[in-house]
C-alpha cells in the first residue's frame, strides 16, 4: 500500500517561495495519485484568504493553484482552527474547502500519516 | 531501516550539518539511505561555487565526499535549483547562463523523486530551519 504524506504549510504567500514550494510537493504527488494531505498551519492559513492582490507585490496569486488540489486528487485539506482565530480569519470565508481542526484533532491527524513534511 | 533524507537549508546552516551527521550515523548503524533530496535553500549544498575559509567546516564539500564515497543517490530539485542558481551543464546551456555549478555527485531532477523516495523509505527525515 502506498505510504501517506501530510504536507504542513506554515508560511504566508508573501514571505518568499515557501508556500509555492510546499504546494508544488502536493501537486507533484497528486500526479502519482499518492495519498496526500495538506495542512495549513500558523501563517500558512493566510494562503486561504480571499481576494488577495499578489500583483501589488509583483507576485503570482497562488489561489488558483491551491484550488487545483482537488483536481489533482488531493482533497484531504485542513486548516488549524487556532491559527485562523489568532489571525482574525473567518473559517467560513476561505478560498478553499478545508476541514478546520482544533489542537486535539491536529494531533490525531498528524499521527495518522506515514510521512510528514513541514515547510 | 530505510531512510529518505530531505534537506531544506543551505550549507552554511546548522541544519545542513545535522543532516550530514544524521546520514553518517544512519549508515554507520547499518541502515540504508534510499535517497538524499535537496529542496528549497537546500539546493545550495550542491553548489561547486561555495568557498569556505580553511579553518571552517566545508559542508558542501563534505556532502559531496559523503555522497561519492557511499555511492548514494543524491538528487537536487530542478525547479528549486533553477530558482536559486544551481545549474548543471545541460540547464546552463538551455537557460543561456555562463556557467554550470552543480557538483557532479548530485543530479537535477523533479519532485517526483522525493515522493518515490518517500514510498521506498520506512522513514522520511527532513532537516530545515536553522
Amino acid at each position: 500500500m502506498a505510504r501517506s504524506m501530510l504536507i504542513i504549510t506554515r508560511q504566508s504567500p508573501w514571505s518568499g517561495p515557501t508556500a509555492r514550494e510546499a504546494l508544488d510537493i502536493a501537486l507533484a504527488g497528486g500526479a502519482f495519485e499518492l495519498p496526500l494531505g495538506m495542512l495549513f498551519l500558523d501563517d500558512g492559513v493566510f494562503q486561504l484568504t480571499q481576494a488577495q492582490q499578489a500583483a501589488q507585490l509583483q507576485q503570482k496569486d497562488l489561489t488558483a493553484n491551491l484550488q487545483a488540489l482537488p483536481m489533482f486528487g488531493i482533497d484531504s485539506l485542513y486548516a488549524a482552527k487556532r491559527s485562523l482565530s489568532e489571525r482574525g480569519l473567518d473559517a467560513t470565508k476561505l478560498s478553499l474547502l478545508v476541514e478546520v481542526l482544533d489542537d486535539d484533532a491536529l494531533r490525531t491527524l498528524i499521527n495518522s500519516y506515514d510521512h510528514v513534511i513541514t515547510l | 531501516m530505510k531512510f529518505a533524507i530531505a534537506l531544506f537549508s543551505p550549507a552554511h546552516s546548522p541544519a545542513s550539518r545535522r543532516a550530514l551527521r544524521f546520514a553518517e550515523a544512519a549508515l554507520a548503524a547499518g541502515h540504508e539511505i534510499v535517497r538524499l533530496f535537496l529542496y528549497q535553500d537546500g539546493v545550495h549544498n550542491a553548489s561547486a561555487n561555495i568557498v569556505t575559509a580553511q579553518d571552517e567546516l566545508d559542508l558542501a564539500g563534505e556532502w559531496a565526499r559523503f555522497v561519492r564515497s557511499h555511492d548514494l543517490d543524491g538528487v537536487v530539485c530542478i525547479a528549486a535549483g533553477l530558482r536559486r542558481g544551481v545549474l548543471d551543464e545541460q540547464e546552463a546551456k538551455r537557460q543561456s547562463r555562463p556557467a554550470a555549478n552543480l557538483l557532479p555527485v548530485w543530479e537535477l531532477s523533479g519532485l517526483g523523486q522525493l515522493h518515490e523516495a518517500a514510498q521506498q523509505a520506512d522513514r522520511l527525515v527532513c532537516f530545515g530551519g536553522h
